[in-house]
């Protein structure tokens, strides 16, 4: 099923690549409209826009290393109901893997989506990126891009990509209806694009593009990347759980939380609509406050932070998809997404789940066996 | 009782052992007075956050307990209530909880008799772990 053609690069220029691209794409007729993300003309930062007029693309840089927001829970706002139109939607694997956990929770469909996949090389934090991007945005992920693929890595001034990406095994959206490659292609040739879906298939021949096949280079560059981040992987499960490895180093670990719940605002995966945390089942009595702190002699506030972290692992761990947008949010640099990918990748193994990797595997605390178990309750069924 | 009596946080079901707990009571059963029992209407309706804050709160133990698998009052909450302990048992002992601080059992209607033999062996295993280390703590 998977069909490859060239996306034609000119002067290494491939940014402006995918600019004609997504164009050709919006003037097809078959999309009514792109959300793709695009450098915004007030300021340099990248954001998703949602685009319907093919001459408003000028600013499009999907390869930007930024990654303001997770966008699956854009697309989610744009598929809760029908539009009577197709929305190509163009996207990180992990915001592709995040959607995919939502649909499955309800909280968006596939039904008018294309999803546009592009291979990641991962991004900055926001405060990093505002400082790697400078003034000319173009240039600057013309030379990350080129930077990262000549192997010369992603570290720039005394900062580098986030820990989330460089912990993330999944670079490359196989999940996408067509993916936009660059690991172990020839760049400044061409880039590939891939349909590994009927609905791709016959979007990718709607263009017209010159055919090619996968460069046999690609498959090695990906196997590497992604063996080098499952190492970098480890050893943060293994460094994160001595640091968390009881109740008084948890403690330790999130001390410089203050509630915000800025994390869970971010999480693409926090699938409630109304979080019991910002509800008045929170707002306690003041008098209970001076009851815990008589039990105790003395307990830091505000309370319920631990409870909160734990809450949340219990909610989402298993749909967890690593994207790091927790961390990227917290104005006091807690490591949160070592923490919740460390726990998730233990949840996610009882229950033989991955997380966005189809719609067909069943959201592990949304169904259950008659058998299954049983050690649980000591064998006694 | 002494303030070093452990304390066990019961979440029952309506239907079954908060039933069987009844019975143990009125057929005039002995068991310890460590564990507060917390009526609700199906094990299927324990949300994890349940369990956690009881245990934050210095509960040194949380049972959870409902219908026989199959005769569950709401057909399958149950099961749903199995999958939640398998999630906590996965995350809370990461954290240094014991995993025999979270226990999760069968008890029917009519079995007054397994109530109370479950309370007394749990009781006693908690007494053997000791004081739950969320006492020491100042962050809940």
């Amino acid at each position: 099923m998977a069909k490859a053609a060239k996306i034609e690069v000119e002067d290494g220029n491939i940014v402006a690549s995918l600019q004609g691209f997504f164009k050709a794409l919006l003037e097809d007729g078959e999309i009514n409209a792109l959300l793709v993300p695009q450098h915004l003309p007030m300021k340099n930062t990248v954001m998703p826009t949602l685009v319907t007029d093919p001459e408003k693309l000028n600013g499009t840089d999907p390869l930007a290393p930024a990654f303001p927001l997770n966008a699956a829970k854009v697309v989610s706002k744009l598929t809760r109901k029908p539009v009577n139109g197709k929305v190509a939607v163009v996207l990180r694997p992990c915001e592709i893997r995040a959607f995919i956990e939502l649909v499955k929770l309800k909280q968006g469909s596939m039904e008018e989506v294309v999803l546009v996949g592009v291979d990641c090389l991962g991004a900055y934090s926001n405060i990093h990126y505002s400082r790697f991007v400078g003034e000319d945005s173009a240039d600057s992920t013309l030379s990350f891009c080129q930077n990262f693929l000549e192997g010369k890595g992603t570290a720039f001034e005394e900062f580098d990509v986030s820990s989330a990406c460089k912990a993330c095994e999944y670079p490359v959206p196989e999940n996408a209806d067509l993916l936009i490659g660059l690991l172990g292609v020839d760049i400044n040739d061409h880039l590939l694009v891939k349909a590994n879906t009927p609905k791709g298939t016959e979007l990718l021949d709607s263009l017209g593009l010159p055919a090619t096949g996968e460069p046999k280079e690609r498959k090695k560059a990906i196997d590497d990347l992604v063996a080098e981040r499952i190492k970098y992987r480890d050893q943060m499960f293994k460094e994160t759980s001595e640091a968390t490895s009881n109740l008084e180093k948890l403690n330790f670990y999130l001390a410089d939380c203050v509630n915000c719940y800025n994390c869970r605002v971010a999480c693409p995966v926090c699938y409630c609509r109304e979080c019991v945390f910002v509800t008045d089942v929170f707002d306690h009595e003041p008098s209970q406050y001076l009851r815990w702190a008589e039990q105790k002699g003395i307990i830091k506030m505000p309370t319920d932070t631990v409870f909160y972290h734990l809450t949340r692992l219990a909610h989402i761990s298993t749909a967890c998809i690593g994207c790091g947008q927790c961390s990227n949010a917290c104005p006091n640099n807690v490591p949160v997404m070592e923490l919740f990918r460390t726990i998730a990748s233990g949840t996610q193994k009882a229950f033989e789940y991955e997380p966005g990797r189809s719609l067909e595997d069943e959201p592990p605390l949304s169904v259950f066996r008659e058998e299954e178990f049983s050690e649980l309750t000591g064998g006694k069924d | 009782m002494s303030d070093k009596e452990p304390i066990i946080v019961a979440f029952v079901c309506n239907w079954c052992t908060f039933t069987a707990a009844d019975l143990a009571g009125t057929s005039r059963l002995v068991y310890p007075q460590n564990v507060r029992l917390i009526r609700m209407m199906c094990t299927g309706m324990v949300d994890p956050k349940y369990v956690i804050k009881a245990l934050l709160q210095g509960a040194d133990a949380v049972l959870i307990s409902g219908c026989h698998p199959g005769d569950c009052h709401y057909i399958n909450g149950n099961y749903k209530a199995r999958r939640r302990v398998k999630l906590l048992k996965e995350i809370l002992p990461r954290f240094g909880f014991d995993e025999r601080r979270l226990k999760l059992t069968w008890i029917g209607a009519s079995e007054g008799n397994e109530f109370a033999e479950i309370i007394k062996e749990m009781v006693a295993e908690v007494k053997t772990l000791g004081p739950s280390p969320v006492k020491e703590q100042m962050v809940l």
